[in-house]
């Protein structure tokens, strides 16, 4: 499997480190109760498909990216900088 | 205060030959990774080419000469290789100095191709991989750059700590590609 980095063009999958979904971006406000807080923390759809995902490029430049990937046919679909995903 | 003397990562490593291919320890002068603050990447770009003559570098791309080099070093980040920083850099960057922090090889030779494709998971062919390209990734299970200096030339470094264990696995890639003939 190869992910393509937006800094360093696709690479290997052995240069990343993978931390899980993607949903990590989405932290909750302090305030915002303790069943979003639980989502937030343990609860995953583990929807068949398109797929959102935390992947650092450990051995390459360091960044974080939000990897899309298909997880019913493993397909990459693409990746961007975590820094630069709106929330 | 005893007398200290320096010594580099593979202090009295001699240069290794096999085949066509040699590898050498360099000594790259002071290293110092230049981190610019944020929104300050413009502004450390004419920092360095105002204080040591060479351009900014791009991701993957090194600029500037043997003896003093700008090598991209990851992500918002460049290792200046060769002379001490000027202290205007200081001002739109972190400066951190690495001088001992890194072994510094070379391999030259026109097997050297085939012997980093035993290491490293990216094409560093020179029809894609040319002078002054570089990259971030893996020789081996170690984390590393490598940047090609020269038509048959590339600059391999890896963490100071991993020195004796980069020179184990290049020789045994320089080995398995000699004996193919
Ligand atoms: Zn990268």
């Amino acid at each position: 499997m190869r992910l393509p980095c937006p800094i360093c063009g696709a690479r290997d999958h052995r240069e990343f480190y993978y931390q899980g979904a993607a949903v990590m971006l989405d932290r909750p406000e302090p305030d915002a109760g303790s069943d979003v807080w639980d989502e937030y923390l343990h609860l995953r759809p583990n929807v068949p498909g398109a797929h959102d995902e935390l992947w650092s490029h450990d051995a390459g430049c360091g960044a974080w990216l939000r990897v899309t990937r298909n997880t019913v046919t493993h397909e990459v679909i693409g990746a961007v900088l975590a820094s630069e995903v709106s929330r | 205060m005893g007398e200290l003397i320096a010594r580099t990562p593979l202090d009295g490593f001699e240069p290794l030959t096999i085949g066509d291919v040699t590898l050498s320890e360099v000594d790259m002068g002071v290293l110092t990774s230049v981190a610019p603050y944020k929104g300050q990447t413009k502004a450390i770009a004419a920092a360095l080419q105002d204080a040591h003559g060479m351009a900014w570098p791009a991701p993957g791309r090194a600029t500037g000469k043997a003896e003093a080099r700008a090598i991209w070093f990851g992500r918002d980040m460049a290792l200046l290789a060769g002379p001490v920083p000027d202290p205007s850099l200081a001002q739109h960057a972190a400066l951190t100095d690495q001088s001992d922090a890194w072994t510094c090889l070379h391999l030259s030779g026109a097997g050297a191709e085939a012997i980093l494709a035993r290491l490293v998971p990216v094409d560093l062919r020179g029809s894609v991989f040319k002078r002054g390209h570089t990259v971030r990734s893996l020789v081996q299970h170690m984390n590393g750059s490598i940047t090609r200096t020269g038509p048959q030339t590339f600059l391999i470094m890896v963490f100071r700590s991993m020195a004796r264990t980069l020179v184990h696995d290049v020789q045994r890639a320089m080995e398995s590609v000699a004996s193919r003939g």
